[in-house]
């Protein structure tokens, strides 16, 4: 497996990788801001989720060379995680339940 | 590897379809390793997931308020209260390993033996450190502040079983990163993957491309990080 018959590989100049590690950097010291700022409600969600689902983009595909894959594995990688949603969706919907029914139970009592 | 010239086949969704209706193998010009690598990763995707929607599950069905992580985990440097500030070292640190370890992926490809081996050896340590950083932040929550998986002085009891669940599976995960890349930059170094060496465990010949592989588990640690970053101690 050495040598001449080597399948093509992604080999890409170094500064691709030295980017994406600076935007990184820069995104982390963004999101730590947040915090530091103390940006509260809303504002202060939407902007993590947002950071943070940029900096799992970029990882992803460059650090993990996804972007220059085939879209056959692409999307088996991709299409189980959008399940993960659905499922935040479910559980969202029983923790609320859940909540109400502590506080229904724990004020007015069982 | 060699049956047919990837440029060659269809791209994109085109690609797609024909990739899955074609004979032999789906998954073209991937090893097999790597294929292998990849669904490990989406398996250990679900299981951070599930740990992470039960926290969101718990936080939000409590009735008692949860503890603030960014008083929780600040630091008292010089007199002034920094909130997160070893989080965020431990980020900054666990990015720069995986930016080295990007680096030392791209020298494997080049057959660069020296510096994929300078490469995963900073990658180890920059991993080691992060390891180093969590035991801190784990001994001073516990003897310092005496959180417990069942009760903590700051608020909802359930918080400190999700700590040390959540942070302690992803040091895990960490932890076994290092132990292989000390083992694969010492392979590198010795020329393992140029002379063709057999492995220790598996008898077989190597590649550069299982550099490749472990860096995808190695930037998946990293991914990982920036998901409890965000929803534990951010949130």
């Amino acid at each position: 497996m050495t040598g001449d018959k080597k399948q093509e590989v992604h080999t890409h100049k170094i500064g691709v990788y030295l980017w994406i590690w600076g935007l990184l950097f820069v995104f982390s010291f963004f999101s730590y801001m947040v915090d530091y700022i103390n940006y509260q409600g809303l504002l202060r969600w939407s902007l993590i989720v947002f950071f943070m689902l940029v900096k799992a983009g970029l990882i992803m595909a460059i650090f993990m060379h996804l972007y220059w894959e085939r879209w056959a594995i692409v999307n088996v990688l991709l299409w189980p995680m959008t399940l993960i949603g659905v499922f935040i969706g479910i559980m969202v919907a029983e923790s609320y339940y859940t909540f109400f029914t502590r506080l229904f139970y724990f004020v007015v009592g069982g | 590897m060699s049956q047919f010239d990837i440029k060659k086949l269809p791209q994109g969704s085109k690609g797609f379809v024909h990739d899955l209706g074609s004979d032999q193998r789906v998954f073209k010009g991937v090893p097999w390793g790597k294929a292998m690598m990849w669904i490990f990763l989406l398996s250990d995707t679900f299981i951070f997931s599930c740990f992470l929607i039960s926290l969101m599950t718990a936080r939000a069905s409590t009735t008692i308020p949860w503890p603030y992580p960014s008083e929780v985990f600040g630091l008292t440097v010089f007199g002034t209260s920094v909130p997160l500030l070893l989080i965020a070292i431990m980020t900054f640190v666990l990015i720069t390993s995986s930016g080295t370890m990007a680096i030392a992926v791209k020298y494997g490809y080049e057959k660069n033996r020296k510096l994929c081996g300078w490469f995963l050896l900073a990658t180890a340590i920059g991993g080691l450190t992060f390891v180093g950083m969590q035991a801190f932040e784990w001994s001073k929550l516990i003897f310092h502040d005496g959180v417990r998986p069942w009760s903590n002085p700051f608020g909802a009891e359930q918080f400190g079983a999700f700590f040390f669940m959540v942070t302690g599976f992803h040091g895990t995960h960490v932890s076994i990163g290092v132990i292989f890349l000390f083992i694969f930059s010492r392979k590198v170094f010795r020329g393992d993957f140029d002379t063709g060496r057999r492995g220790y465990f598996t008898s077989m010949k190597s590649d550069y491309e299982a550099i490749e592989i472990l860096g995808l588990y190695w930037h998946f640690v990293d991914l990982v990080w920036v998901f409890i970053f965000a929803f534990f101690y951010l949130w």
